[in-house]
């Protein structure tokens, strides 16, 4: 006999035989298996969430509050004032910088800028480069592939050159032409244009559907799962740029929100503006947290095929 | 291979034209003017410019500087690699069960990807902050001593930590989408065979995992000698003295603060030979996937 007590069958006080507690252990077991891994990643979400959260408090706290060290880890009364300074005014009582309102409209150019400048061009590439036999398709192909070489950190100087030679420093065209040029967007649309069917030509042939009519009205609707993939992971690389917009913006007008917040901190004294810093680094990062939360099949589907 | 072509004699290059002009312009011309510009020196009031030969990278590569630049490089690097790597792996493993809520759990671990590096320094920023910060308060009151910005060691540890707070994101998606791709008849002849949960984490899924990790693995370093930039210019802008000064940091300060071009141009060129070297173990990587795939 085994384990009496409360395990009763509904017949009487009858001790339940031994298999059917045997199954009631294992399956007790069966769900403690998981806990190990419940507290894993319930640890690592507080990892992500806490300097977030801290942020969030400091955003919603007053300056003496935070200064003096004696900030509590509750939201405090100050939300409104804070982020007004932050999204409208762009200064506290001890920074001037640029309003986050037009810092966002500037990043937001950036991202969509660079998002929609690299998914036109190297879907147009890869289009030539798969669907037409011509004579310096390799050589062509060669030249696009080997930018995957060459962050653009590495070649930064000689750029900054260049762009301020053709009078492109404070201009969007500045912030965002030289981001658009890379491989990867080529290569991701050639490797699904790879697996699109010869029928699929030959039947456009047949009905007498010229290569710019294919490409609008055939390939363009069967790579719509590829376009919205590479454009989650190109917005966010466009939103996060740092260090070409710090070189080739000089004005306020132009600056995008990450370098803005960077330099509302400057050197890091304990005495900045804190809870406004935090209230625009919140702003900062709610774009493009909206965009990976609300299209994550995309976002992961991207990234893990651009593998970049 | 594809057989059925489009003919026109002008369309594919008009197609072609304009990513390759952009490339030829933003990369293709600064890259030889960086490369160029490495076999010059300036005067120190740049007036005059006469041809040195290697003369800027026997100067770069004697310089003690450099040598910090490598040295913390390399340590700052091994940390940021192995810790991002460590973390997401652990995650997805977790995330990888059968879980209730395992989507919601996903969920909060994708997303730090959207977090800019400069926005995540800003917030350890403001956790470390000695006399601000939460974290920072904390590791004084325990007499610790710590304050980053006058101690390198802790300077140097703070750019490691918000480095891969911002990059275990990405991580744990590459790990959790090769996990998910192991068939999962091979954990369950394991159990057959008797092999504890570890046994069977360390002899199948770790070899099945090999080239996700060698991917991770080059493209880690990649992003930890360029990417990261940002944080240690948010963070400590390569100080104090010149303890989180990365290779990629001393290049942007000699070049566009200290102005020395040729200096600069040449550790550019030497980090370009690095980058394309650890490229191409990516590409091997690619391509096997490409054939494969």
């Amino acid at each position: 006999m085994s384990s009496p007590g409360p395990l009763r069958n509904p017949h009487g006080a009858v001790a339940l035989p031994a298999p059917q507690a045997e199954e009631l252990r294992w399956r007790l077991r069966r769900s403690l298996r998981f806990v190990p891994a419940h507290l894993v990643l319930l640890a690592g979400v507080a990892l992500f969430v806490f300097p977030v959260y801290v942020a969030f408090v400091a955003s919603t706290a007053d300056l003496p509050e935070v200064t003096s060290g004696t900030m509590r880890l509750l939201p405090g009364p100050h939300a409104a004032e804070n982020y007004w300074k932050a999204f409208v005014a762009g200064t506290g009582e001890r920074i001037r910088g640029v309003p986050m309102a037009r810092a966002m409209l500037n990043s937001l150019a950036v991202a969509l800028g660079v998002a929609l400048g690299k998914i036109a061009l190297s879907l147009l590439s890869a289009y030539a480069i798969v669907f037409f036999d011509f004579r310096w398709r390799a050589p062509a192909f060669w030249l696009i592939f080997l930018t995957l070489m060459l962050p653009v950190e590495v070649r930064i100087i000689p750029t900054y050159k260049v762009a301020s030679d053709l009078g492109l420093v404070n201009t969007y065209t500045g912030l965002i032409l030289p981001l658009t040029v890379s491989a990867t967007g080529t290569l991701l649309f050639r490797q699904f244009f790879l697996t699109v069917p010869d029928e699929l030509v030959d039947a456009a042939k047949i009905d007498g559907a010229g290569p710019l009519r294919f490409l609008w009205s055939v390939l363009l609707p069967v790579s719509r799962t590829t376009v919205a993939a590479l454009f989650v992971v190109l917005f966010i690389y466009g939103w996060n740029q740092y260090l070409w917009p710090l070189l080739i913006t000089t004005s306020l007008e132009k600056e995008v929100v990450v370098v803005a917040i960077t330099k509302m901190i400057g050197t890091g004294e304990a005495l900045v503006d804190w809870p406004v810093i935090m209230a625009s680094a919140l702003l900062a990062l709610l774009p493009p947290t909206v965009v990976i939360v609300a299209m994550q099949r995309w976002f992961v589907q991207g990234l893990t095929e651009t593998e970049k | 291979m594809r057989r059925s072509f489009f003919r026109a004699p002008a369309l594919p290059y008009l197609l072609v034209a304009p990513q390759l002009v952009l490339t030829l312009v933003f990369f293709y011309w600064p890259a030889l003017q960086g490369l160029y510009q490495s076999l010059l020196i300036q005067d120190p009031f740049g007036l005059r410019t006469s041809f040195a030969g290697l003369a800027n990278f026997a100067a770069v590569l004697a310089d003690p500087l450099y040598g910090n630049a490598v040295r913390v490089t390399l340590v700052f690097s091994a940390a940021v690699v192995a810790g991002a790597m460590a973390v997401g792996l652990v995650l997805a493993t977790a995330a990888a069960q059968p879980l209730r809520g395992v989507q919601v759990y996903r969920t909060m671990l994708v997303w730090p990807y959207a977090v800019a590096p400069a926005v995540a320094a800003a917030l350890w920023l403001f956790l470390a902050h000695p006399s601000v910060g939460i974290v920072g308060r904390a590791l004084v009151r325990w007499r610790l001593g710590w304050d980053y910005t006058l101690n390198g060691t802790h300077a140097l540890l703070l750019v490691v930590v918000a480095s891969v707070w911002s990059r275990v994101a990405y991580n744990f998606v590459f790990f959790l989408a090769g996990l998910q791709s192991i068939p999962r008849s091979l954990h369950e002849a394991a159990q057959v065979d008797g092999a504890t949960w570890f046994q069977s984490f360390r002899w199948v899924t770790l070899p099945l995992l090999a080239p996700t990790t060698f991917f991770l693995l080059v493209v880690n370093a990649l992003y930890s000698l360029f990417d990261t930039f940002a944080v240690i210019h948010a963070l400590t802008k390569g100080g104090p003295g010149k303890a989180t000064e990365t290779l990629i940091y001393k290049v942007y300060v000699d070049g566009v603060v200290n102005l020395n071009l040729g200096s600069s141009s040449a550790q550019s060129v030497i980090l370009l030979i690095l980058a394309v070297v650890l490229t191409s173990f990516q590409f091997r990587f690619l391509e096997r996937r490409v054939h494969y795939a």
